[in-house]
């Protein structure tokens, strides 16, 4: 085991990190399945409107791949399958039943070939919860990933505690993480953290490393530039801890049951909990009347730096293991901002106080909410990227190499080896407030579409 | 703050698109950024944000520059009541040197900022703060005696050319307010260099007139060594006795009206330095570069009155302190990544001092030194940027 200490990095605390139990919500009448969580998969719809499935039945899959399949959390009756304009399916909703049927599978043989259990895994949907690098999209089935990257903790602000989320079921994770050894030729690398439960620790057919630092340090991103980096046509897959704890389960009972244990977390959260539940579910289900009342707020699937914007009539994503629920605050008129102290607001640079308020104070809370809190300009100050971001790449000349879709500059400054989320921290420090993670999903996009 | 509030939204309609204003869009929304917070919200990406932004960013600049400022004040009172042979306070001194340097600050911000205003209406974008920093180092480069109508030419000039036509702050590629001194220097040569303009010996708002006296004579100490014909590195102030390092880092000499106290710039260092606005690196760097030249200059050089002066001096004289801590750490006509930051300033500090001492028509070099590191500063980031691509490169053979 190596420990691999960052410096790079940054902690943002914000108010409202979900107290460790689970509370109930009710249960969904329907629930949703969006292809477009699916990042890089054109979808093919595999049933019609009034279709009875289990879960684990199909729900689409994928044009290109059509063994990349999604499936139903659920039983129960589809519900409408929604297209958009030029056909875009938007969602496929399914009534679901109230004693949840399940589809039965055969379990896994570990010593069955690779190709048997990697279409064991495809077969029940597991291939869509993978995602891979080069592009950061859903897992290519065809390729052999030269490495595999499990976390086992998150860093990102008001992220979920594993050692919380996965008590119990340190069986399931091993049993998940020996079927990933067999996807791969070469390692399966989990990494912990200093903080990581001794549980969660003893894994075995994977190499263990131990990041300790402040957030990106749990971040894949950041673990596979310093264990395995990506060079061109090589290609790594990554999958999230809870769904290889999924994957397990399904291995040993050859039945797909996607609960997972969700954090809802967020300033504007009156009792920040978790929950169990499966994707797809409404937002307003899961946050129930859990939200301050008379606040705007903003709810995000997955945490504040690199999730997505939901409403509340939105659905769970089956990347996202919080929900945040942030205020939107538009409404909030600061008076000449520029010139004042605003001693409750958090800041990276030593434009404002917040080092030694936290130095002076340490359970100081900030304030947040949604406003970019300034206006948008060309790069004007220069190394403050680098000082959140530990890989060895330079963000600020990959990113310009990315707005200016030079194909060879981005190759050369190492664009296959990032995602979005790995530059979630630089939009946040960002002076000139540029949209970093949209140019680096865009430019990713027409990477993929020019190179493959 | 509500009223302020409620008249800003009062107005808002008159100035939006269809407005009856709606040509001052984009001063209206230039003012009411400056009251207000923005309160538009992330759309995409980051759900929440750093409090920073260009504004505070640009104003901390600023601050930074106003030692400097109220010292080029007081010193435009000192020198011009020394050479005049008046016998005054403090104060009065402090308030000539306001009277005849007020005017170039507001002949420089109505003037670039009026052009700033036109081109964002025109591009239909925000006002860009990055003139607020250069509208205030113009009056601090520039000697008291410069007329006007030149600085409202060579300001005009420098946004337009300079700025604007590469796309704004951000995109530029020299110094803006070092194009508009290099300007000035190149164009009226008359009124930037020679003995005469240092000091002023008029009036400033017909306060203060007077004769120089007998024994005055307005060269600055590097003028005075480049024209030397002795190889012995001695200056003087403008009456003549001679002085020495200390007297020059403090600021009791005869320059532009910002850069004459190394004092006054190393407090306004300070803030940069703590706030982190500034890089320390590119400040250090310029000092190490110019050090290490005028060393070399006093073991080896040529047998002059300026290859002579002690290294030590040449850091507090001129524009070289000015130039190290305001105008080598422009982020954005500077080298960009931080290996490249120590290059860029210890070549912009030799270089400086370069001029000084080998070229004889120029006794200060900083100005030039910097503008001509502006293009290498590209060219630096280069290099460095490639050895990242190399370690890539050499990631893939090694297996």
């Amino acid at each position: 085991m190596k420990t691999i200490k960052l410096k790079k990095g940054l902690d943002i605390e914000i108010s409202g990190n979900a107290s460790l139990h689970v509370t109930s919500t009710s249960q969904p009448d329907t629930i949703a399945v969006v292809p477009d969580d699916f990042t890089g998969i054109t979808p093919k719809i595999a049933v019609k409107e009034g279709d009875t499935v289990k879960a684990g039945s199909v729900l689409f899959f994928d044009k290109k791949h059509p063994e990349l399949k999604i499936v139903s959390p659920v039983s129960g009756k589809v519900a409408e399958v929604a297209r958009g304009e030029r056909r875009k399916l938007l969602y496929v909703a399914v009534k679901r039943d109230i004693e949840t049927t399940y589809q039965k599978f055969k379990t896994i043989d570990l010593n069955a070939k690779r190709e048997d259990i990697l279409s064991a895994l495809l077969e029940a949907g597991f291939g869509a919860l993978i995602r891979q690098r080069p592009y950061d999209v859903i897992a290519n089935p065809t390729v052999h990933p030269k490495a595999i990257f499990v976390s086992a903790f998150d860093s990102a602000p008001l992220a979920p505690d594993y050692n919380f989320v996965l008590k119990g079921q340190a069986s399931q994770v091993q049993a998940g993480l020996s079927i990933l050894a067999k996807l791969t030729d070469g390692k399966v690398f989990y990494s912990v953290s200093p903080s990581t439960s001794v549980e969660l620790r003893n894994m075995k057919d994977v190499e263990i490393n131990e990041f300790v630092g402040p957030h990106p340090a749990g971040t894949v991103g950041v673990q596979i530039n310093y264990l395995n980096p990506v060079n061109k046509g090589e290609v790594v897959w990554s999958i999230n801890i809870q769904d290889v704890a999924l994957i397990g389960r399904f291995a040993t009972t050859g039945v797909v049951n996607l609960t997972k244990t969700i954090a809802i977390a967020g300033p504007e959260v009156i009792e920040p909990a978790y929950v169990k539940t499966v994707y797809g579910t409404s937002i307003a289900n899961i946050t129930d009347c859990n939200i301050s009342k008379g606040v705007k707020v903003r709810y995000i699937n997955g945490d504040v730096l690199s999730g997505t914007k939901v409403e509340a009539n939105g659905v769970l994503s089956p990347f996202a293991n919080v929900v945040s629920v942030i205020a939107e605050g538009n409404n909030t008129h600061e008076f000449i901002g520029w010139a004042m102290p605003r001693l409750n607001k958090f800041s990276n640079s030593n434009l404002f106080a917040t080092k030694l308020i936290r130095k002076l104070c340490p359970k100081k809370q900030f304030e947040f909410d949604a406003r970019i809190l300034g206006g948008e300009r060309a790069f004007i100050m220069s190394g403050e990227l680098e000082k959140v971001f530990p890989m060895d790449i330079l963000p600020e000349q990959l990113i310009k190499a990315m707005i200016t879709k030079n194909l060879d500059k981005m190759e050369q400054l190492g664009a296959y080896e990032v995602a979005p989320e790995d530059f979630g921290l630089c939009e946040f420090v960002c002076t000139s407030k540029i949209e970093i993670q949209k140019i680096v999903r865009e430019a990713l996009d027409y990477m993929k579409k020019e190179l493959e | 703050m509500k009223f302020l509030k409620n008249i800003l939204d009062k107005l808002e309609p008159t100035f939006s698109e269809g407005g009856k204003l709606s040509k001052l869009h984009s001063v209206f929304d230039g003012f009411s950024t400056f009251l207000f917070v923005p309160n538009h919200t992330a759309k995409s990406g980051a759900h929440i944000h750093d409090a920073v932004d260009s504004k505070r960013t640009m104003i901390t600049v600023v601050l930074a520059l106003v030692p400097a400022l109220l010292f080029g004040m007081w010193n435009v009172g000192y020198q011009h009541f020394l050479a005049t042979g008046q016998l005054v306070n403090f104060w009065e001194q402090f308030a000539f040197g306001l009277l005849a340097v007020l005017p170039i600050l507001v002949v420089s911000y109505v003037v670039g900022l009026g052009i700033e205003f036109i081109v964002a209406q025109i591009k239909g974008h925000e006002i860009q703060e990055g003139f607020l920093v250069t509208g205030f180092l113009i009056p601090l480069i520039v000697p008291v005696d410069t007329p006007l109508w030149m600085i409202a030419v060579a300001t005009a000039f420098a946004v337009i050319f300079a700025k604007e036509v590469f796309g704004g702050t951000g995109y530029n590629i020299f110094n803006v307010a070092l194009i508009t001194r290099a300007f000035l220097f190149f164009a009226y040569p008359t009124a930037m260099s020679g003995d005469e303009v240092w000091v002023r010996t008029r009036d400033a708002f017909w306060w203060g007139a007077g004769e120089p006296v007998n024994a005055f004579s307005g060269a600055t100490p590097l003028g005075q060594l480049a024209t030397s014909n002795e190889s012995v590195a001695a200056f003087h102030n403008i009456m003549g006795e001679p002085i020495g390092f200390w007297d020059a880092f403090l600021g009791f000499i005869p320059g532009s009206i910002g850069e004459t106290s190394t004092l006054a710039i190393l407090l306004g260092a300070a803030l940069l330095i703590v706030t982190n606005v500034a890089s320390w690196k590119t400040m250090l760097s310029v000092f190490l570069g110019g050090a290490f030249m005028g060393f070399i200059f006093n073991t080896w050089g040529p047998d002059s009155a300026i290859a002579n002066l002690p290294w030590y001096n040449h850091l507090v004289l001129g524009g070289f302190a000015f130039g190290a801590v305001f105008m080598a750490t422009d982020p954005v006509t500077s080298a960009r990544t931080e290996t490249g930051k120590w290059i860029y300033g210890f070549l912009i500090g030799v270089m400086a001092i370069i001029i000084r001492v080998l070229n004889p028509g120029y006794p200060e070099g900083m100005m030039l030194a910097i503008l001509l590191m502006n293009i290498f500063g590209c060219l630096i980031d280069y290099f460095v940027v490639q050895s990242n691509i190399t370690k890539r490169l050499k990631r893939t053979t090694i297996k």
